[in-house]
Formats: structure tokens, C-alpha cells, sequence
């Protein structure tokens, strides 16, 4: 009998959920039982709504348990490994039955992600297994030209992953084309928008693909030097990274005359961010890594023709670059053969919000948002209705329901006023106010603008104080129209893709959700009852038992009655903080 | 705006400013292309903060002008100038995690340690942070104490960890 392969889940989310005392208990097993089993950490499998996860790989199959503690994976040991009885309880993908899972599953196509949750991040051996560095391998030793490869990459129809969605092959060309010995290539690992998390699943789980796309992006413009350019809040896909690059270096995929190529020398070496939203622009990004404040300058200059130390230099994001290797080897048609006209290939979303099944898709161009959200995603939590999908973050926008049956493409999102974006996709449900998230998008901007530009500066401030205004029910009648000339002013006269796209969800929210502005200003009233200072907190005669728990939480003693009689709040007193209504245990406090 | 992050100079006389700490740490970025950030960042590693003295003695030490120093330090979120509690608690208000109502997280937070958001613990213990996205959007809403993440909190259940921790503390 083969030897039993055992996968722990262990990326960020994995190790939040609990992946660590599983991983422990399964050692201890090991250890205690001289238990013959291969154990190994895996990136991440996806599925981050039934993490922990753990794979048990027999002779008959694959089997993905979810949910996983450390009981059950004493269980799962004791049964499935002994005694060769799958526990069918916490199975979620299996080749015996149905486990109602799949649907997540069905449809996704793994190009970027393609060894993420397989392989071990931290073992070279595991990546090469898979196929890795044969890409370069190939171009190296088949002697194919630097015009042959980019061509490859334009063939693919490759588009920036990073939400600008430029064709990669094109930018590749200009940076080739532009004269100069000493050229860089950057990644872009600094995935500030918040709601997003898929570069740093693929570099928790497959280092060595962005790093393989590096090498072939080097090797096609002419760079000898690459920098990772990583936010610190990623500890674990900078540790991961560092592993990846040493490994690298000892088997001589990074260093002097690669693959015996000889003149192809390229290093890299990561970098660490400090905390700026700004710096995933292409040019803060640059001044950042030179040491300076991440603020953004003028193109052009293009970085292709003066980027890092004025040298040319190309930037991608992670998924771009992870996408590389599996083009070179695999041939652009046969990535060009998924998604839309284009749009080419496939794009890798991160899920979450309200929606049952959180987690990370990848999925080709063109399938529908209604697709993603029902069928992979598994609809609403709570079977709430749902009200918008917000693509894009802070520079993107809000898709209400009624058109979810948006394609996914470039075009086709950009089509209604939110952008692609790297990839987050936060579910609204009813319950979710739109002016709140309006404001919260613009507290972000606000806070995260580098102050360069005036407009971005004082007009994401003075839009912010409106959006405040509006939720504390002062709006006034001319709001919608200043917040409106506003937004087109920061939009004409910033200087980067922060400010000009920064009123985006104010614009997209007043455009589809308009009549919610207009009950928050002229009504006085929050229709998803999220902004408390339009809040009235009544108390239910009929459901009242006058237990008097309300009464001794109110912070404001506003809440008057004799015990065993109905209660009654005080309204000039109340302030709305909502404790009422979390203490009542016979839910007789009314909202409206 | 960034620039409102520039802080107001208190309270650091009462901490060792011992600048042989990083000494070491700090000169093997001498004369080196970008070195500010990795130099800001290796002294807050020792300091846990920007004490104002140390960073004189860098700035005289590597030749970079103090002047540099303090604008990048007060551009990055990253860096502080204020020593921290021992345990950082970093609230995650990203995109996920506000739908998911994380500001009934810091309230609760707020509540049981009887800071506002950014303040420490008289004790020293703790300090109430409130952080951009942590990247763990399914698990929302989310905090991270040290290397700890902690998902899928209630009011009652983030109260609880601070309360294990203390009594960890006091033992």
C-alpha cells in the first residue's frame, strides 16, 4: 500500500481558523503512534468557510475534510487512516457521493492558482514536481528570443491583474523597447484594498510561480534585478517569499547565467511596505522602494521608460506574474481560449461579505456575477435578499442585484461605473446601508490620500463631511448635486488612480441606490437601519415583560418602568446607542 | 491626510533611548539606495516606536537628514512615535468586516478596556488599534493580537479574549 499523504490548509486564513492544532495534533500523532503517513502545509485550498481543512490522499483518492478540531481530526485519523473508512461527516469534496459542496468547485478553472492548496509553498522540490521552472527552462534552452516571448504573453491576451487591466505583452514591450543596460522588474504585492486578499493567498501558496513569472519577465525586458514589493501587514507570504527566493537562488534559477544562459544574470529581493494604500500605484510604489514618501508623480515618463532610479522598469501584480509560467508552458491559446473576447484567461476572486461560501475563486472571464455569488458563492447568509456586490474596493464600485447579470470582464464592469479591480468582492444584503458604505469608502480615500493634489486632498474631505452629515440625518436638499460636482472635480484634477477614482462609490451608490440619499435626507430615515442617528428605539407593549433589563443598560437612564410593567423610552433622552435592543431577550424593542 | 498623522512630542524622556540597541542593525544600511524605510522599521523593531533621540542619533550616524526621516515616518501608518501596550489589539475595519459591523468590535473593545481607539492601557497592557484590512475577509469581523487572529467575533466573545488574556497576565 502507497504511503498516505496528509495536507493541512495552512495559509493566513487557515492558521486563524485553527489550522495550527491540527497540524500539531496530526504531528503528535505521528510521533506518539509511529503512524506512517506523509504530513505536509498547504497554501490555501480556497474554501476559507469551512476552514480548517485537511486532505487525506489514499490509494483510492482525495478526500477534503472541512470544519476540522482537533477531536475530529483524531477521528478522522483513527477511521480513515487506520482503518480505511472515510469519515463521510466532514467530508466537503470527494469522488464517493455528493457532499452539496461542489457547486463551489464546478465551475472554477485554476490557472494563477493552479498549485495553491496542493503543493508545499515552502518546498522547492514540490513546485518543480508540478511542472515549475520548466517555463523558463524552456525559453532558455530553446534559445526562443526576448521579441518571441512577449509576443507569447500578447498571444495570451494577458491583461494587468492589479485592476488597470493593460495588456501585459504590451507593457512588457515597451520596457524591452526602451534603451538601457540596467532595467528592474517590480511586483506588486502591496494589496491594500481592503476586502481583497488574493495576492496574498497565491504568495502564501506558490512563491515560486510569481517568482518563475519574474525571471521570464526579466529575461523578455532585459532586467537584471526584480523587487518584491509586499505590504508588512503579510507576515507569513514575507517569510514564504524569503524561503522561495533563497530555494531559488541554490538550485540557480536566480543568480548569474541562468539555466547556463550565459549574460542572463537576475537577483531579487523583497521589500517590505509600511503602510500606505497609495503605494500600490505604480510611481508611489517606485518612491517608496527608493526610500522616499509614497507619493505619485507625473507620467509620463512611463516606469517603462523611467521607473525605479530612473531606470525602465516594468510592474505587474501578483496574479499577473503568477499567470506567466502557465502561458509560456501551456501556450497562449490554450489561455486564450477561456474568457470573452477581451477579456482572455481567468481571474481569481476573493468572496466576501454576506455570502454563505467566503473564499477565493478562480474562475474564467465572463461568467456572470449572479453565477459567482449563487452558484460558487451559495447565495446570501441567513437567506436575506441580496442588494449589491462592491468590486474594486475604495476606487470601485457598488452592482445592485438587479444587474448581476453583468458578465465579468474588463468592459462589461467598467460599463457600470465600478472597475474589476483586483479582485474583492464583498456581498451587501439588505441589511447593509448604502451611504454608510459610501462614506466609509470615502473615510478611507480621505485618510489614505497622499495630499498632493488639492482636489483629492480637501474634495475627498469635504465629500466625507457631506456623507457624515447625511447619515446623522443633517443632510440638506442640495447635498446630492455638491457631492456630485465634487466627485467630477477630484475626478478631472488628480494626478493618480487613488484621486480620480476615489469618488467612485459615492457616484455608483448615487446612481443606483439614489432613493436611499433621498430617504436619509428628506425623510430622516435609514431604510437598511444601519445609521443610528436616524434610529427611533421603541419599546413593544405586547412583547414586554417588564423584566427591566433594558432599563439598568441604558447608559442615559432613559428607559423608565416598574418591573412586570411595559417599559417606555424616553425619546429626547435616548441616544441611540442600540443597548436595548441587544440586552431585550423577548425581542420587544422596535426599530424604525 | 496623511499629514495629520504628525504627532504630539510627550511622554518619551521616560524610556531608554539607547542607541546602541540598534546600533549595529541600523549601520549595515549606510550609504545604501532606500535605506530610510528598513532603517525607520529596524528601530521600531528594538523600540516597539520612533523615540525622537534615537532617531537623531541615526540620522547623525548614516548621514540621513533628520528632516527625511520624519517625513517618511509620518507618511506610513506603519511607524509611531508614542511607546504601545505590551499587546497590540488590531481591529480590522476593512471593506468585509464593516459589513460584517466590526464597529461593534472597537465599541466593545473600547468598553471593556476603557481606552478609546489608538490610546493604551494605563497598566501598559494594551493598545486599541483600528487597522485598514488584515486579509481575512471570510472569517469577518476580525482582530489579530500579536500573531493571533481572532474570527467570526461578537461583542461578548472579543471581550472575552481580552479578559483571558489579562488574567493570563496576572498570573
Amino acid at each position: 500500500m502507497g504511503k498516505i499523504k496528509i495536507l493541512v490548509g495552512y495559509a493566513s486564513c487557515g492558521i486563524a481558523a485553527g489550522a495550527g492544532k491540527v497540524y500539531e495534533t496530526l504531528l503528535d500523532i505521528r510521533n506518539n503512534e509511529h503512524a506512517d503517513f506523509e504530513l505536509k502545509k498547504t497554501g490555501c485550498i480556497g474554501m476559507c468557510f469551512r476552514e480548517p481543512l485537511i486532505e487525506v490522499i489514499d490509494e483510492s483518492g482525495a478526500y477534503l475534510y472541512g470544519g476540522v478540531d482537533e477531536a475530529r481530526t483524531m477521528e478522522i485519523y483513527t477511521k480513515h487512516v487506520k482503518l480505511d473508512e472515510p469519515v463521510k461527516e466532514y467530508l466537503v469534496k470527494t469522488d464517493l457521493f455528493e457532499t452539496g459542496d461542489e457547486n463551489f468547485f464546478r465551475r472554477q478553472i485554476k490557472i494563477a492558482l493552479r498549485n495553491c492548496g496542493v503543493i508545499d509553498p515552502e518546498q522547492i522540490a514540490e513546485y518543480i514536481e508540478t511542472g515549475g521552472y520548466s517555463a523558463i527552462g524552456k525559453i532558455l534552452i530553446e534559445n526562443l528570443s526576448q521579441e518571441q516571448v512577449i509576443q507569447m504573453v500578447m498571444d495570451s491576451g494577458l491583461r494587468g491583474r492589479g485592476g488597470g487591466g493593460f495588456s501585459t505583452g504590451l507593457k512588457w514591450r515597451f520596457a524591452y523597447n526602451s534603451p538601457g543596460k540596467d532595467k528592474y522588474v517590480i511586483c506588486n504585492a502591496d494589496e491594500g484594498d481592503p476586502g481583497a486578499f488574493m495576492d496574498r493567498s497565491l504568495l502564501e501558496g506558490d512563491p515560486h510561480a510569481v517568482i518563475e513569472g519574474m525571471i521570464i519577465g526579466a529575461y523578455c525586458i532585459g532586467a537584471n534585478e526584480g523587487v518584491i514589493y509586499c505590504r508588512a501587514e503579510y507576515p507569513l507570504a514575507i517569510k514564504r517569499l524569503n524561503i522561495a527566493i533563497e530555494q531559488a537562488r541554490e538550485k540557480g534559477f536566480l543568480g548569474k547565467n541562468i539555466f547556463g544562459k550565459e549574460n542572463f544574470h537576475f537577483d531579487m529581493y523583497v521589500k517590505e511596505g509600511a503602510g500606505a494604500f497609495v503605494c500600490g500605484e505604480e510611481t508611489a510604489l517606485i518612491a517608496s522602494i527608493e526610500g522616499e514618501r509614497g507619493m505619485p508623480r507625473r507620467r509620463p515618463p512611463f516606469p517603462a521608460v523611467s521607473g525605479l532610479y530612473k531606470k525602465p522598469t516594468n510592474i505587474n501584480n501578483v496574479e499577473t506574474w503568477a499567470n506567466v509560467p502557465w502561458i509560456i508552458s501551456n501556450g497562449p491559446e490554450k489561455y486564450a481560449q477561456y474568457g470573452t473576447e477581451k477579456s482572455k484567461g481567468t481571474k481569481v476572486f476573493a468572496l466576501a461579505g454576506k455570502i454563505n461560501n467566503g473564499g477565493l475563486v478562480e474562475v474564467p472571464m465572463g461568467i456572470t456575477i449572479k453565477d459567482i455569488i449563487f452558484e460558487l458563492g451559495g447565495g446570501i447568509q441567513g437567506g436575506k435578499q441580496f442588494k449589491a456586490v462592491q468590486l474594486g474596493g475604495p476606487s470601485g464600485g457598488c452592482i445592485p442585484s438587479y444587474l448581476s447579470n453583468t458578465i465579468v470582464d474588463y468592459d462589461s464592469v467598467n460599463a457600470t461605473g465600478a472597475i474589476m479591480g483586483s479582485g474583492g468582492m464583498v456581498v451587501m444584503d439588505e441589511t447593509t446601508c448604502m451611504v454608510d458604505m459610501a462614506k466609509f469608502f470615502l473615510d478611507f480615500t480621505q485618510k489614505e490620500s497622499c495630499g498632493k493634489c488639492t482636489f483629492c486632498r480637501i474634495g475627498t474631505k469635504r465629500m466625507l463631511e457631506i456623507l457624515v452629515r447625511i447619515t446623522e440625518g443633517k443632510g440638506k436638499e442640495e447635498d446630492i448635486a455638491v457631492l456630485e460636482e465634487l466627485s467630477q472635480k477630484i475626478k478631472d484634477n488628480s494626478l493618480c488612480g487613488l484621486g480620480q477614482t476615489a469618488p467612485n462609490p459615492v457616484l455608483t451608490t448615487l446612481k443606483y441606490f439614489r432613493d436611499e440619499y433621498i430617504a436619509h435626507i428628506v425623510e430622516k430615515r435609514c431604510p437598511a437601519k444601519v445609521c443610528k442617528p436616524l434610529l427611533t428605539y421603541t419599546v413593544i407593549p405586547e412583547k414586554c415583560t417588564g423584566c427591566t433589563v433594558c432599563a439598568k443598560n441604558c447608559p442615559t437612564n432613559c428607559i423608565s418602568g416598574a418591573r412586570k410593567e411595559i417599559h417606555f423610552i424616553d425619546q429626547e433622552a435616548c441616544i441611540k446607542c442600540g443597548m436595548c435592543f441587544t440586552k431585550c431577550k423577548f425581542d420587544a424593542i422596535h426599530i424604525e | 491626510m496623511r499629514i495629520s498623522r504628525i504627532p504630539p512630542l510627550k511622554g518619551e524622556e521616560s524610556v531608554i533611548e539607547d542607541y546602541q540597541l540598534v546600533r549595529e542593525k541600523v549601520q549595515k544600511y549606510k550609504g545604501k539606495k532606500g535605506a530610510t524605510i528598513p532603517v525607520l522599521q529596524s528601530i521600531q523593531e528594538v523600540f516597539g516606536f520612533l523615540p525622537s533621540g534615537i532617531l537623531k542619533s541615526a540620522s547623525a550616524d548614516l548621514g540621513l537628514p533628520l528632516s527625511d526621516m520624519y517625513g517618511v515616518a509620518t507618511f506610513y501608518a506603519q511607524f509611531r512615535f508614542s511607546p504601545v501596550g505590551k499587546h497590540i489589539i488590531k481591529v480590522c475595519h476593512g471593506t468585509a468586516c464593516h459589513v460584517q459591523n466590526a464597529n461593534a468590535i472597537t465599541d466593545a473593545l473600547e468598553e471593556v478596556l476603557d481606552i478609546r481607539d489608538g490610546e493604551t492601557t494605563p497598566d501598559g497592557l494594551f493598545t486599541l488599534e483600528s487597522v485598514a484590512c488584515l486579509g481575512c475577509c471570510s472569517l469577518a469581523p476580525v482582530m489579530m493580537i500579536g500573531n493571533n487572529t481572532y474570527g467570526k467575533l461578537t461583542a461578548s466573545s472579543c471581550a472575552k479574549v481580552i479578559r483571558d488574556i489579562r488574567s493570563n497576565e496576572n498570573n
